[in-house]
């Protein structure tokens, strides 16, 4: 194992992130208290609780959920997509680097990008409201295993994408939605019968929902389930990856 | 010890759009030696490079570096090997000093201050360590790609077209770091389209013609061979025309009529005494004598000529 090359790309990348910390770090962090004041304080007033806990309260994993998930998706895609766009690709097809370290470096770098910001989103949310977590090593393991998935899931859309509108259309397109019909603001148990069974092909689903049980110990899904769901998510990603990389598929000639 | 570092056997290239690059490459680079891929653009010299580098994949045949297949050996072989791409690809955030500092750790070695110094020194990038690479002019962010690939301390450098687009001075300066690098060991492959580079620089050249090494041979044979010497007679009088004797293809006479040459291989038996007598018997008196050597040039275009 190429330790040290692993280790250089992960920090590369972790600077990368850091060289424009207004961007990265400030702009997650104000989206969310946006939300947050529109939907947590002045509409979630409103609303009562949902199984004992504030609105305000409810609507925090699932925004930290989205966060989580953007970024990973958005810093791994476009972590390994520059390096092809800007030809810096052939420093690591030429090192004595595998795929898998290869694969690590940015994904590890992504999702702890990821991490920080959702860390800080739960910071700014004890500024709204307190927030107990339940289960805090199982949050933790929930959010972390999200962020590597979705880290790996940008590197195949970044390996695929060969234009920045590619690169771009992923987030806009599923992510967003995704995570809005993922039950952010609502459980999915609220919703008509059919539409429940729909969102339960949403992988994003089992995600919010996961974390929300490790925070709040309520849920529409099993966590077990939610866990298993993560993992199925990474396997695939992981395949799909590794035989991108076997066959050089737009990395390669 | 093998005295070939690199050996190439039987290797296909064809692009995903069907077109053959490279076909039925054989080549062997010895150790220690300069190397001069010649060929036009478009003649595969990248796409070869690229194969042993990891770039591109092969179609089929193999490649070792060092006894270490490139695929199945591929972090032994990587680990031999320094490239400098033909493109300026840097990261242009990045400064000088962490640009090669990243390139080191790629290869899996620990940090070395010494080396880095060493590197930006030998490349008189020194004063611009701290600089973004964006800032840096073409010449010197060719000279970052070059120290990139030092900091492997690598067995084998290839450094593709290093001097396309580059100034005089730092051509120069950039052949002084060649022969420097040859001094310590270090094997050099260098690709280029101009003649005189391969000439005054390498010890053997390859031609390849699209995608086919029509050509591998030491560079002194190679002038030898096909390489012509020219003597010069400068005449002491106009002289009309060409005497009768003369056989047309190796005399030809200027337009002036002042000066007389004499075309020879230079390992035959060169009958430069028949005809410094026969001249000398006809009542030609001639002021000076001079020689010149046929340039690689001239051999490249025949050997051109000749395929098509
Ligand atoms: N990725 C590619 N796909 C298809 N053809 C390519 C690709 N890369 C290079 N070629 C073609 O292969 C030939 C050799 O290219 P190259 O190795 O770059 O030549 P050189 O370095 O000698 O100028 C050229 O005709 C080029 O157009
Ligand atoms: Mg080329």
């Amino acid at each position: 194992m190429n330790i040290i090359g692993l280790k250089t790309l992960y920090l590369k990348e972790m600077s990368r992130t850091f060289r424009v910390p207004g961007q990265t770090l400030l702009s997650p962090v104000l989206t969310t208290a946006l939300y947050f004041i529109v939907f947590g304080s002045a509409v979630g007033t409103q609303l009562g609780s949902i199984d004992g806990v504030s609105y305000a309260q409810y609507i925090v994993p699932g925004l930290i959920m989205m966060a989580l998930l953007t970024n990973a998706l958005s810093a791994a895609s476009s972590g390994i997509y520059f390096p092809k766009f800007i030809g810096t690709k052939y420093e690591l097809l030429s090192a004595p680097l595998s795929y898998l370290e290869i694969t690590l470096g940015f994904a590890l770098a992504s999702a702890s990008r990821a991490m920080i910001i959702s860390v800080i989103i739960y910071l700014v949310s004890l500024f709204f409201t307190p927030i107990p977590i339940e289960h805090p090593l199982l949050a933790l393991l929930f959010a972390s295993l999200t962020a590597f998935a979705f880290s790996l899931f940008g590197l195949v859309i970044g390996i695929w994408a060969d234009s920045f509108e590619k690169l771009s259309i992923f987030p806009v397109l599923i992510i967003t939605p995704l995570s809005f019909l993922g039950g952010i603001f609502y459980s999915i148990d609220i919703l008509p019968p059919l539409w429940q069974k729909l969102s339960l092909i949403n992988p994003i689903v089992y995600m919010i929902s996961g974390l929300r049980w490790s925070f709040f110990g309520i849920t529409d899904i099993n966590p077990l389930i939610s866990f298993g769901m993560i993992c199925i998510f990474t396997v695939a990603c992981s395949l799909v990856l590794s035989w991108m990389f076997r066959t050089g598929y737009r990395i390669k000639s | 010890m093998s005295k070939d570092i690199i050996v190439i056997e039987e290797l296909d290239k064809v692009y995903d759009n069907d077109f053959k690059a490279l076909s039925k490459i054989n080549l062997s680079i010895r150790r220690g030696e300069i190397f001069a891929l010649l060929g036009a653009n478009g003649a595969g010299k990248t796409t070869l490079i690229g194969v042993v580098c990891g770039l591109v994949n092969a179609t089929s045949g193999t490649v070792t570096v060092g006894g270490y297949d490139h695929v199945k050996n591929y972090r032994s072989a990587r680990s031999l090997i320094g490239l400098v791409p033909q493109e300026l690809y840097l990261d242009p955030f990045l400064n000088v000093m962490e640009t090669l500092a990243i390139a080191r750790g790629f290869y899996g070695k620990k940090p070395d201050k010494k080396l880095l110094e060493q590197v930006l020194r030998d490349l008189s990038l020194w004063e611009k360590k701290d600089d973004k690479v964006q800032q840096l002019s073409g010449g010197m962010k060719r000279r970052v790609l070059i120290g990139k690939a030092l900091m492997n301390e690598p067995e084998v450098l290839f450094l593709d077209e290093p001097t396309a687009g580059v100034d005089v001075d730092l051509r120069r300066g950039m052949w002084e770091l060649v022969s420097k690098l040859k001094e310590r060991g270090t094997t050099i492959i260098l690709t280029t389209h101009y003649i005189e580079e391969a000439q005054d620089m390498a010890d053997r050249i390859g031609v390849i013609i699209d995608g086919q090494i029509s050509l591998v041979e030491e560079k002194e044979t190679l002038m030898k061979q096909f390489g012509g010497k020219n003597l010069k007679i400068h005449l002491a009088e106009k002289l009309q025309k060409l005497p009768r004797w003369c056989d047309e293809g190796n005399l030809t006479l200027s337009e002036d009529g002042m000066t007389l040459t004499y075309t020879y291989k230079a390992s035959e038996s060169t009958g430069i005494t028949a005809l410094l007598t026969q001249l000398k018997e006809e009542g030609i008196n001639m002021v000076d004598l001079s020689t010149e050597e046929t340039s690689l040039e001239e051999i490249f275009v025949n050997l051109t000529h000749n395929d098509s």
